[in-house]
């Protein structure tokens, strides 16, 4: 019998980043998975990042996780969506050699102190005095453990549907944790189905590259992690082709024989990654969808057609894919296929992805009906932390809605739950311009150091950063005339009057502009640098948001805490009295956010939590 | 929690008066008083006796079992004949019960607020409805009461909604061939927001309605403002003597005609460097009430008075007095001359300034709000930086939120609850 403080199941995305984030907190913990080899692995689309994502990305980076510096590690392709827009909505996005992600992810867990990786099947949870106790495996054996943390990701009940043809399984040819989704359904937790689906793989030898548009990586050498210095590898291109007509008739002759059309799978999907019958049959009107294709890595023939994933049978998927532009001769690998799987409500789970009715446990990632890498993988660095701080009397990083993304998705899951896998958008922060991918590490290592999630490397560089950081804000604070500028070539009136540098950049300049009078050894072309001129340039909006915030703060301070009675409030309808004992909202501002709640509602939840408070 | 109640019609004697019962053991008292509970909802005579058996009177009554009530508790209605004795049995009746008392001022409403009723806006029109003296004052709330104000927030609100999610969507999904960027159609729904908006704000503004239209008589002393005011209010309200400076201070009279509340000011005499410390005192207010007042009617020399003032040539009864040449008004405070002509007019400017009849008034509060979301929507370009855009809806959804409570920051219900505590 092994003990541990910590014990994380999965190896997926969340599992490694909430093993990580233990072990380097100081916690003893174990990672079990099926097969060690398999740690670290893309059961999707060979790319991290994108809009909303990107941010995920470099929040667990700004905890010192794993998942931006492997994907740099990884990423043959750097495109930085949504460039034309302004920075808070920038997505920085890679395509990622599935190989070298894997690898990397490893090496680093390798690395890591007070890691172990266990190889097995957890088959049942430990509970002893109404807590977690440990987790016992398949073949009998126990490891002890106060705390642990569930990444089962697509295996738990999990089904794969492709066509008339259906196999148990979490990704293809693995299997599925059906053992342990049965005792969490005896342990009468909230569990329900939820689908996702992924595209056929091509062989990259059987496209007609020369016909296609092709889409280079940028040139800007931007990287995931702040802490790669530089661009690893050679650089690849992805293609462009279409849907049309033709590949439309072929589906739609097709759809009854799809699972998602018979009726076989009843579980809602991704709205945001629709499978391609789904998108024709609900977009009739369109003649064609745009596909990437996009390598799987360097030393893989293999291709990632995004954008048409899939459970149609196999010759269908076939006849279909040759009708595109490129793809006349294509070669399947592996075909596309949709899997269905177990998910817990989230709205049962705590601000820490705990289990509010077995305390002990956390769940993190697909589990918790979420969509993504970068979801699942700050979730494991949330519900990690978490464990691993309770297990060590510390106090995690405070996080909240003004200060993360990965709060923003957290409080939307607890307290709204899913009706369909979550996927994170820019949109779904009010607090967008504040929350932007270039400023995550100001924003949150400071909270990660001090919470104990970061290593010696990225503290060292972290204060060499702040010492710049005080310098541009000082060199931003400095005062510019008009006429200099005028007279330096720049699209300034001569009477525009003395400025600091900070006003300036409101005058449509930017540093790069302003370069001859900034301090010779800063960079106008860091990160750093594109961070603090974001900053002068949002600076009354951001001044607003704060006292928004410091208002907004004033009114969490209204406590329902987790047993407010709402069953007794004699106007709540037993709807909205379910969905508050649901999601169990601490503060009244967070019952603000349960969505059906009324603003009469709102008024008698807090006259009765006055009543209550004069009470005690 | 207490069980309460209240005659929730006028003042008796009339022809029925309405006692109201609201909480747990509002049927524990119909079983009381009636014998026994009637079914939901529906009006049932009965008699009502007090505990030694004797009739206290028969009347209508009904049951409404919570929550849903107007409250939100268990409630009933009994319809008496309006004489004062009989309204005062009952409630003594009522009152011997344990656990029932006569209800607070607004008690009724707060209830309903409390048990998630009502929203803040029509609570809003509830207190204005239930110190509305006048028609005009009733006819104004009683829509926000019912609803009508939520209804048209929630309309705007989802108006913004829409506006929002065409930006978002440009903003998340545009590298998406599916979504294209904003249409031409995004900046005139914007402005058709903006201009429905700032037609609500043309709304009769709730403080005006509940303090009344206010005219202020100004003029040199001596100039008869105090007998006018009189005359106006047809009572011996100011004292009037021939002596300049007599008002010393600012006498204030509300008064209804035509169904539209006024608030008449009359005012010390504005006479500069007078040695009498009262006096100065006197004209320091009566300068403040020129500010104030949403009318002036002038009595001094012609061309002198504030602008926008009424001239008023007041002492038509003097022969040789008139100095006016062409004055709006010439009427004798003395003989009641021109009197019903000022009136007519003053009424017909009250109405046209107020709004007119029906409309919902809005209060500073509502006012400010909506103000701020028009604000927001008026600096959100398309063609901008769309994150600005969508910051700008964010902001105006915000007002909104503010507005119908479904944002309940503590101050503004504290304020709402303040009103109604201290308010009657």
């Amino acid at each position: 019998m092994r003990s541990y403080d910590v014990i994380v199941v999965g190896g997926g995305h969340a599992g490694c980043e909430a093993a990580a984030v233990a072990a380097r907190m100081g916690a003893r913990t174990a990672l079990v998975t099926f097969d060690p080899e398999t740690v670290g692995a893309m059961s999707c689309n060979p790319a991290i990042g994108g809009l909303g994502k990107g941010h995920l990305v470099r929040e667990v980076d700004a905890f010192d996780g794993l998942i931006g510096r492997a994907a740099d590690a990884a990423a043959i392709h750097y495109r930085m969506l949504n460039r034309s827009k302004g920075s808070a909505v920038w997505g920085p996005r890679v395509q990622a050699d599935r190989k070298l992600f894997k690898a990397a992810i490893q090496a680093m867990l390798a690395a890591q102190d007070n890691l172990d990786i266990v190889a097995g099947e957890g088959e049942d949870l430990e509970i002893a005095s109404g807590r977690v106790a440990g987790l016992r495996m398949a073949d009998g054996s126990l490891l002890e453990a106060p705390a642990v943390v569930l990444c089962t990701g697509t295996f738990l009940g999990g089904r794969l549907f492709r066509g008339e043809e259906r196999f148990d399984g979490g990704r293809i040819g693995e299997n599925a944790a059906h053992r342990l989704a049965d005792r969490l359904r005896e342990a009468a937790l909230p569990l329900a189905r939820l689908k996702t689906g992924t595209p056929p793989r091509l062989n990259g030898r059987t496209i007609d590259w020369a016909n296609l548009e092709r889409q280079g990586s940028d040139e800007e050498p931007w990287t995931m992690s702040l802490l790669t210095g530089r661009r690893v590898n050679p650089q690849v291109f992805c293609a462009i082709t279409r849907t049309n007509e033709r590949s439309h008739d072929i589906i739609r002759a097709n759809l009854h024989r799809s699972p998602l059309f018979t009726g076989a799978i009843g579980a809602a999907g991704p709205r945001y990654c629709p499978s391609i019958e789904d998108k024709i049959h609900r977009f009739a009107d369109r003649d064609g969808h745009q596909v990437f294709i996009e390598p799987e890595g360097l030393a893989s023939h293999l291709v990632y057609p995004n954008g048409i994933s899939t459970s149609l049978p196999t010759d269908v998927q076939l006849d279909m894919l040759r009708t595109m532009a490129g793809l006349e001769q294509v070669e399947m690998a592996v075909p596309g296929y949709a899997v269905e799987y177990d998910h817990i409500d989230p709205r049962s789970l705590t601000a820490g992805l705990e289990m509010r009715s077995i305390p002990g446990l956390y769940c993190a990632g697909q589990i918790n009906g979420t969509t993504g890498y970068e979801e699942a993988a700050a979730q494991g660095l949330v519900a990690g932390m978490h464990a691993a701080a309770a297990m060590l009397g510390r106090e995690p990083a405070a996080l909240d809605r003004s200060n993360s993304y990965m709060a923003v998705m957290v409080d939307d899951l607890t307290l709204h739950g899913v009706s369909e896998p979550y996927r994170m958008l820019t949109a779904r922060a009010e607090y967008r311009l504040r929350l932007r991918a270039n400023n995550a590490s100001t924003r949150l290592t400071p909270l990660a150091v001090a919470a104990g999630c970061v290593g010696a490397d990225r503290c060292d560089w972290f204060e060499r950063r702040a010492v710049e950081a005080e310098r541009w804000q000082q060199m931003l604070g400095q005062e510019l005339l008009a006429q200099e500028l005028a007279e330096g070539g720049l699209p300034v009136k001569r009477d525009g009057g003395r400025r600091s540098i900070a006003d300036w950049l409101r005058f449509d300049l930017d540093l790069a502009d302003l370069r001859p009078w900034l301090d010779a050894d800063l960079d106008p072309a860091s990160e750093l640098a594109s961070e603090v001129e974001e900053d002068a340039r949002y600076a009354p909006y951001l001044a607003r948001q704060a006292a928004e915030l410091r208002d907004m703060r004033a009114n969490g301070a209204v406590l329902l805490g987790q047993d407010f009675p709402y069953a007794t409030i004699p106007g709540l309808s037993r709807e909205m009295v379910e969905r508050l004992s649901a999601s169990r909202p601490l503060t009244l501002a967070d019952a603000e956010r349960v969505r059906g709640i009324t603003p009469a509602a709102l008024a008698a939840i807090l006259v009765h939590a006055r009543r209550l408070g004069e009470a005690a | 929690m207490d069980t309460i109640f209240a005659l929730s019609s006028g003042a008796p004697p009339a022809a029925i008066a309405v006692v109201r019962i609201s909480g747990p053991k509002a049927g524990l008292a119909l079983e009381r008083l009636v014998g026994k509970i009637p079914a939901p909802r529906q009006a049932k005579l009965g008699r009502l006796r007090d505990s030694a058996g004797a009739l206290l009177d028969e009347a209508l009554v009904l049951w409404f079992p919570g929550p849903k009530s107007e409250t939100g508790e268990d409630c009933a209605e009994l319809q008496l004949h309006g004489g004062r004795a009989v309204v005062e049995a009952v409630c003594a009746e009522l009152a011997t019960i344990e656990g029932l008392r006569h209800a607070r001022p607004g008690e009724f409403t707060r209830r309903a607020f409390a048990n998630g009723q009502i929203d803040l806006l029509q609570v809003e029109g509830l207190a204005d409805l239930v110190m509305a003296e006048t028609e005009m004052q009733r006819r104004a709330a009683v829509g926000a009461a019912g609803g009508s104000l939520s209804r048209d927030v929630e309309g705007w609100l989802s108006r913004v909604l829409t506006l929002s999610a065409q930006v978002e969507a440009a903003l998340d999904f545009d590298d998406e061939d599916d979504v294209g960027g904003l249409g031409p159609e995004f900046e005139s729904d914007i402005n058709d927001l903006a201009e429905d908006l700032h037609d609500a704000l043309a709304a009769p503004q709730a403080e005006m309605l509940r303090e009344g239209y206010r005219v202020a008589l100004a003029g040199p002393p001596n100039a008869g403002k105090s007998t006018l005011f009189n005359r106006l209010l047809e009572e011996e309200a100011a004292i009037v003597s021939p002596a300049a400076g007599t008002t010393r201070d600012v006498l204030v009279r509300n008064i209804a005609l035509g169904g539209v509340p006024f608030t008449l000011v009359d005012m010390a005499g504005l006479r500069e460097g007078t040695g009498d410390v009262i006096e100065a005192m006197g004209i320091g207010r009566a300068r403040d009430e020129l500010e104030r007042a949403d009318l002036v009617l002038w009595l001094g020399p012609e061309g002198e008075g504030p602008d926008g003032a009424w001239e008023i040539e007041a002492q038509v009864d003097l022969p040789g007095h008139e100095t006016k040449t062409s004055p709006d008004f010439r009427l004798s405070a003395v003989s009641g001359e021109g009197i019903a002509d000022l009136w007519q007019s003053l009424v017909a400017e009250a109405r046209s300034v107020m709004g007119g009849l029906g409309r919902t008034t809005l209060a500073r509060r509502q006012r400010e709000l909506i103000t701020e979301a028009t604000e927001a929507l008026s600096a959100c370009e398309a063609g901008g930086d769309l994150l600005v855009a969508a910051e700008h809806l964010r902001l105006a959804r915000s007002a909104f939120d503010r507005l119908t409570g479904r944002a309940a920051t503590e101050d503004m219900l504290d304020a709402l609850f303040g009103r109604f505590c201290i308010g009657k």
